[in-house]
């Protein structure tokens, strides 16, 4: 099911079969423990995400949003099936995607910059370039980020000095330092008050249109999955699967006023039934 | 520092005068004789009298305590590590853990006295085990309550257990470790002076022995001083280290608004 586009539609994500795949689920499945005692978390799910493209997921707690989140980078494996991340299978070795949580974790004992900079002590090639010249060109770039979500000067503070909007744009920060080519959200602003949160979501898509990285963002949220994602996947109470997967064509940059037009509001309903019908027929099973 | 902060220490300090005053009155008063409980100013006397023959005890008390506390320190760091990085090693060791620190140190003194004679010996291991407990449980603590998310954030870079435990472990255990370290040197004291009380011919414990046995009140008390003293000093001093190093981790009151 599509969406109608708004009519200066530009450039959304292309259609799934022309863009390279950046993420692939082929029949996976995830069940914690083993016997009897084995709690089915995801149930067999296939789903492909294109390069680039913004994905929101969305459904009712505990139906294993954030199962796939923890499938894509490498911290779980599948109990079956397979999945695939930038032509690669997750196995072996972790796919260094930028990861980003509702706490923050910054490290207490380091200012925003340091904390910002900590994937590159981390990851190859700035891991072994760290200790030598290119410390000031990464202090730099954690600046220039800092910059892009409004935190500009702010990278000398030190963590306790900070609001909770501004830790999150910095834990943003922290997930796009190194590039990665795929940053992954797990409700990354369920602990904000309403008026950041819709403030950080003009920010988030603002750092999606500039570096473009592939985006996976699990979230309660509608308003949040319309105003952000290309493309929305409802999915079932636990043991997880798709229901539905809806594109969101609406014209970006998409701004908080859109959140109250028809065409959107329309779109969050059919959501929303998709959620309501998914936890009663959970709350109907013995 | 703030008048508040003054005005705290000057009635600190007004309470400790306060104590001796009220000592010497007492004493005083009742006629106390020197063999039960002597007044602070003999006490003080004989300190400075007695002083060069306490000066040899008293280094010999402060090297054995520091040995001992070194070595409990490294034993401590180390397995509090390998107890607080792995769930499983956590639950398997404890249970032995506190079933060996609840062995009162007093009577393992005379095994050690058995294995290695009297003497420095078992003075230095009596305060080792006496002080590596409180060591193991805090940084074994610090490691095991890293945030999963951050360590899901890190893993999910490929950082290895090492790059999490040297990034994020270990400094984050540095405000358990140093508090600590106050807890661990008073009792490695402790440990010094039991061992020397019960089997050794030098050390504070020892003064302290002969000269109870000799009705040396006064000396006994000044023995106590010194103890008192040096518990102090050490106590101090590992507070400013403290602060020195993990100042963040109590920087919260004076938050810069912004």
């Amino acid at each position: 099911m599509r969406m109608q586009p708004n009519s200066d539609f530009a450039g959304e994500v292309v259609p799934a079969g022309s863009a390279p795949t950046a993420i692939e689920l082929s029949e996976a499945s995830v069940t914690f423990g083993r016997g009897a005692r084995a709690v089915p978390a995801l149930s067999t799910t296939t789903l492909r995400i294109a390069d680039g493209e913004f994905v929101a997921l969305v459904g009712p707690s505990g139906c294993g949003k954030s199962t796939i989140l923890r499938l894509v980078s490498g911290l779980t494996r599948p109990t079956g099936g397979v999945v695939i991340v930038g032509g690669r299978e997750v196995a072996a070795r972790a796919m260094r995607v930028g990861m980003a949580f509702q706490n923050p974790t910054m490290l207490p004992w380091m200012t925003i910059e340091k904390n910002i900079m900590l994937p590159l002590k981390i990851v190859e090639p700035y891991r072994s370039q760290f200790r030598r010249l290119r410390k000031t060109e990464f202090r730099d770039k954690a600046n220039a980020l800092l910059e892009q979500v409004g935190l500009k000067g702010f990278g000398g503070r030190y963590p306790w000095q900070l609001s909770g909007g501004m830790l999150q744009r910095a834990n943003l920060c922290r997930a796009l330092i190194h590039e990665p080519r795929m940053l992954l959200l797990d409700e990354p602003f369920g602990a904000l008050d309403q008026f950041t949160r819709e403030e950080l979501w003009g920010i988030l898509q603002q750092l999606w249109m500039t570096h473009k990285p592939t985006v996976l963002l699990v979230t309660h949220d509608l308003r949040e999955a319309g105003f952000l994602a290309g493309r929305i996947c409802v999915m079932s109470a636990r043991p997880g699967r798709i229901l539905d997967d809806s594109r969101v064509d609406f014209a970006r940059p998409r701004t908080v006023a859109m959140t109250f037009e028809p065409d959107f509001v329309a779109l969050n309903q059919k959501l929303r039934a998709f959620i309501v019908e998914a936890r009663t027929s959970a709350q109907g099973e013995p | 520092m703030s008048v508040s902060d003054i005005r705290q220490k000057a009635w600190s300090a007004v309470l400790i005068v306060l104590f001796f005053v009220a000592w010497e009155l007492f004493c005083l008063i009742t006629g106390m004789s020197d063999l039960v409980l002597p007044r602070p100013s003999q006490i003080f006397v004989t300190l400075i009298e007695k002083f060069p023959l306490l000066w040899p005890h008293i280094v010999q008390t402060l090297v054995t305590t520091m040995i001992g506390f070194v070595l409990g320190v490294a034993l401590g760091v180390a397995l509090g590590a390998v107890i607080g990085v792995s769930r499983t090693a956590y639950d398997t060791c404890y249970p032995l853990l506190v079933g060996f620190s609840s062995i009162p140190k007093v009577a393992v003194v005379p095994i050690f006295v058995l294995w290695f004679g009297s003497g420095t010996v078992p003075a230095v291991l009596t305060s080792l085990s006496i002080c590596f407990f409180p060591i193991v449980v805090n940084i074994a603590t610090g490691l095991a309550t890293t945030e999963p998310e951050l360590e899901d954030v890190l893993k999910a870079l490929g950082a290895s257990k090492l790059d999490i435990l040297w990034n994020v472990g270990l400094p984050r255990t540095m405000p358990f470790f140093f508090a600590s370290l106050k807890v661990a040197i008073s009792y490695a004291f402790v440990g010094a002076v039991l061992s020397e009380t019960v089997a050794s011919n030098r050390g504070i414990g020892n003064v302290m022995m002969t000269a109870s046995s000799n009705f040396n009140v006064p000396l006994v008390f000044a023995g106590l001083f010194v103890l008192a003293g040096l518990g102090v000093a050490l106590y101090v001093l590992f507070s400013l280290i403290e602060g020195q190093v993990t100042g963040w981790a109590t920087r919260k009151d004076n938050v810069i608004a912004t």
